[in-house]
């Protein structure tokens, strides 16, 4: 419902913006909302063009940009669904590549709860563990994945809450509801500080990277200002941006 | 079309949430059907308004409440575990309470309609038979809204089976848990698994529209029946 | 029956004000205040014009109502007064109430299980039987309300009122909602009632013809309050009464059958002092029966005419002249014996024959019925 109007509304001021050649729309995964928002200003400020960012789920947008909603861009919370449209040839050919990479936190809600390290979730304390949902989240894939490693799978099974998105994930653990949770460490940092409760950033060595794909689709084929956002993310304004709420630094997984 | 094990999971737990909940909305919602049905009282707009919230309110916000509210801090958290329940997020019988607040309004609302429309006179009949007001309640007032119960139960049960907002905001998607068809559908779209999605979807069109096609049918039978 | 108020009587007084529940009708604001005394037996007629608080009368004594202020003795046992309110399901009434009240969810059978079931003590087999027979019920049990004709419905009801074993009987214009028909297909039932039950009756109403036929003792009700009450006959034969029923007023006599003439199938009735003759309606020799004698139907004369079509020829001396609500008329009261009969004559023919107090004349009555 919530997704058909925005795409109404998207539509309609299309219509009535057609004259506007330098107006561009931005469908960006949930998780990436808060950098997107910083990176589009700052854009927009050096540029000059017009940005209208939508929000949502990933797989929401794949499939509406696959039914013609009017998007230009397409950053998405993962590599899967960009490569599902390269297939169905709706992008500009070589247009696909990794816009950040996420990163994954346990967290909890209460201070102290859990040290920098997997002690709690070891020894089982606690209650319920929220996870994103592996089939629909990348990083409920990467939970998984380290829960693998530490040989957790079969134990903690039974105290798993899966939340259907990252955002939903941090809700169980915010409203204490589950005491630990796998969330993305963008939710849970800001300015580069721990906005609260307690957590341990996983290494990355016990999950596959949490890697985010941008795609600039058939719409956008002949929008400079589409070519100028995606050269504009690997500036390092934006690269500092983006590592301020926790994704990791491009130039160092590339 | 045919089902996976875990769709057909999540449909005995739906059909299991759905029927737990009627027969439970059967038995608050009723007394609180007569109250308003019957009472004079200055709260009976703010109670038939609290009741009725849910039509208007977006489930999300029921949810998130309810998260809160059930959560280990919540008061109603609180309570349920003063009882040594534990906390209700993520169970069934958190689904349960749930559902019972999000689909009070569709129960008590038909129920209080066909009991407003008995009206006085069959109980000062019923009172000068000497029957006492908990045995006019039983022996007149019930069969006489049999057909607002009808109309309850099945707008109850359908709504119920039809939640889905809340259910993600406070299931946690445990499946032969929480995870509902309407859950198991929605995880089937975002997985881009159309063709399972299509199979539940097509399951529960059908059967949205058997319950709606039913209730009508009734209604007019009993149309018919009043009228001969 | 002549009723007695010695006997068990039922003593109610009641003041309540009464504000229309109906927004349209709110100016009106009705007061009931009355102080009853009725007899512990026979029928009592509540009458009077719609509105006078007949209704309201009878929802008080069966609890119905709730007054600013009330009290009921019935039998020696008191249902209210200052402190005490018995609620209706506690009260032995049986209530008969104006348009059709059974159980829609219950076929007519069912209906009577249901107060036979709530009796105060168990209706034996023989008792439902005869109540079932009195109201000439039995073939259509089985149906349900909807089925049954409104006569039926209001006969199904009363049954349904005598099978919770009431110690008193509450009919609320019980025969209002019917055709003349159907009411005349009725009122043998309700005769047959007062003449076989042996607790009381208060019998709403505001026809003649029911009060003339059933009523033993009569209150009239007049805007909340009574007007009178009294013995059947005593009522009627008021003329200082506001009471105006234009051409239904009239007296009811009670006699007597003395004789029957198969030849010209008319009886003859005796009263205290005095008979008629009227039609042989087939009452047996020495058989109680009420006769009605309307005023517009009595002339007055001078001289005993023996050569008119008129059957009936009384001696009376007048007794009191009242005016009429139409200018033109008159009421005269007359006694004859220990009866009194009315009379309706146009003031001039009063002031022709120069009637006053205490004057001796001769009645000429053109019809009398029976009317039970």
């Amino acid at each position: 419902m919530g997704s058909i109007s925005v795409s109404c509304l998207l539509v309609l001021s299309l219509l009535l913006h057609t004259a506007h050649a330098d107006d561009i729309n931005v469908a960006v995964a949930s998780n990436f909302t808060a950098p997107m928002k910083e990176i589009a200003s700052l854009f927009e400020h050096a540029s000059g063009h017009k940005v209208r960012l939508s929000f949502g789920a990933s797989g929401k947008f794949y499939a509406q940009i696959k039914h013609g909603a009017p998007f230009h861009l397409f950053f998405s919370a993962d590599q899967q669904k960009p490569a599902q449209l390269e297939r169905e040839e709706l992008i500009v050919p070589g247009s696909r590549f990794t816009y950040a990479v996420g990163q994954l936190a346990l967290w909890s809600a209460q201070e102290g709860f859990i040290k920098a390290n997997p002690d709690r979730l070891l020894a089982l304390q606690f209650n319920k563990l929220a996870i994103a949902n592996p089939k629909l989240a990348p990083y409920g894939v990467a939970a998984i994945d380290v829960l693998e490693h530490l040989a957790l799978i079969d134990r903690t099974k039974s105290r798993w809450v899966h939340g259907e998105n990252i955002a939903q994930t941090y809700q169980f653990v915010s409203t204490g509801n589950a005491d630990l949770g796998f969330v993305a460490l963008s939710q849970i940092m800001k300015e580069g500080r721990l906005k609260a409760g307690s957590s341990w950033i996983i290494p990355e060595a016990l999950y596959t990277p949490i890697k985010q794909d941008a795609v600039l689709l058939r719409s956008g084929e002949d929008s400079p200002a589409a070519q100028a956002l995606l050269r504009f993310m690997k500036t390092e304004q934006a690269e500092a941006i983006m590592q301020s709420y926790g994704y990791k630094p491009l130039a160092r997984t590339q | 079309m045919s089902f996976s094990e875990a769709d057909l999971t999540a449909i005995w737990l739906t059909l299991r949430l759905a029927t737990t909940v009627t027969l439970l909305l059967l038995l608050i919602g009723t007394p609180i059907a007569w109250w308003l049905a019957r009472t004079q009282s200055v709260w009976k707009a703010p109670v038939a308004a609290i009741v009725a919230l849910p039509l208007i309110l977006p489930p999300t916000v029921l949810g998130f409440y309810l998260l809160i509210a059930m959560g280990p801090h919540g008061f109603f958290g609180q309570f349920t575990q003063s009882l040594g329940l534990g906390t209700l997020p993520f169970t069934f019988w958190g689904l349960v309470v749930a559902s019972i607040f999000y689909s009070m309004p569709f129960v008590v609302q038909p129920i209080q309609n066909a009991m407003e429309a008995i009206g006085e006179r069959p109980l000062e009949v019923a009172a000068t038979l000497r029957a006492g007001p908990l045995d006019r309640f039983f022996s007149v007032v019930l069969p006489l809204a049999k057909p607002g119960f009808i109309t309850a139960s099945i707008l109850g049960f359908a709504h119920t089976v039809g939640e889905f907002g809340i259910i993600l905001m406070i299931g946690g998607n445990i499946p032969g848990e929480t995870r509902v068809i309407s859950v198991q559908i929605y995880d089937h779209v975002e997985a881009l698994e159309f063709m399972q999605a299509h199979a539940l979807s097509g399951a529960m069109l059908l059967f949205s529209f058997s319950v709606l096609l039913a209730l009508y049918w009734l209604q007019r039978k009993q149309k018919i029946a009043l009228l001969n | 029956m002549k009723p007695n108020l010695s006997d068990n009587p039922i003593r109610a007084s009641f003041q309540l004000k009464h504000q229309s529940s109906n927004p349209k009708r709110h100016t009106d604001q009705f007061t009931l205040d009355v102080d009853l005394t009725l007899p512990g037996s026979g029928v009592s007629v509540i009458f009077g014009p719609s509105g006078s608080g007949k209704t309201t009368l009878l929802r008080c004594i069966a609890g119905l109502e709730t007054p600013d202020q009330g009290n009921l003795i019935v039998n020696g046992e008191v249902w209210q007064n200052a402190s005490l309110f018995m609620p209706t399901h506690r009260r032995p009434v049986g209530y008969v109430f104006q348009e059709s009240s059974l159980f829609p969810h219950l076929t007519a059978g069912g209906n009577l299980a249901y107060a036979r079931k709530r009796a105060g003590k168990k209706i034996s087999a023989q008792l439902y039987d005869h109540a079932i027979e009195i109201m000439g019920i039995n073939d259509i049990l089985h149906r349900s309300p909807q089925q049954l004709s409104g006569g039926e419905r209001q006969r199904v009801a009363i049954a349904r009122a005598l099978l919770i074993n009431p110690r008193l009987l509450l009919m609320d214009e019980p025969l209002a909602s019917l055709d003349k028909r159907r009411k005349q297909e009725i009122i043998p039932y309700l005769e047959r009632l007062g003449a076989t039950l042996d607790i009381p009756i208060i019998y709403v109403s505001h026809s003649m013809d029911e009060v003339t036929r059933l009523a033993d003792h009569v209150v009239v009700l007049k805007q909340g309050k009574v007007a009178t009450q009294g013995g059947l006959t005593e009522v009627f034969s008021h003329i200082d009464l506001p009471l105006d029923y234009g051409d239904d007023t009239g007296v009811v006599l009670q006699g007597q059958v003395v004789e029957r003439d198969p030849k010209w199938h008319l009886a003859r009735i005796a009263f205290s002092d005095g008979e008629l003759w009227v039609r042989d309606r087939g009452d047996a020799l020495h058989q109680s029966v009420r006769v009605r004698v309307l005023a517009r139907d009595i002339s007055l004369t001078l001289t005993p005419s023996t050569q008119s079509s008129i059957l009936n020829t009384l001696a009376v001396k007048v007794d009191a002249i009242t005016g009429d609500s139409d200018e033109a008329m008159s009421f005269v009261r007359l006694k004859t014996g220990e009866e009194y009969l009315i009379a309706r004559l146009t003031c001039r023919s009063v002031d022709y024959l120069q009637l006053k107090p205490g004057q001796s004349l001769w009645a000429q009555i053109k019809s009398v019925a029976i009317v039970r």
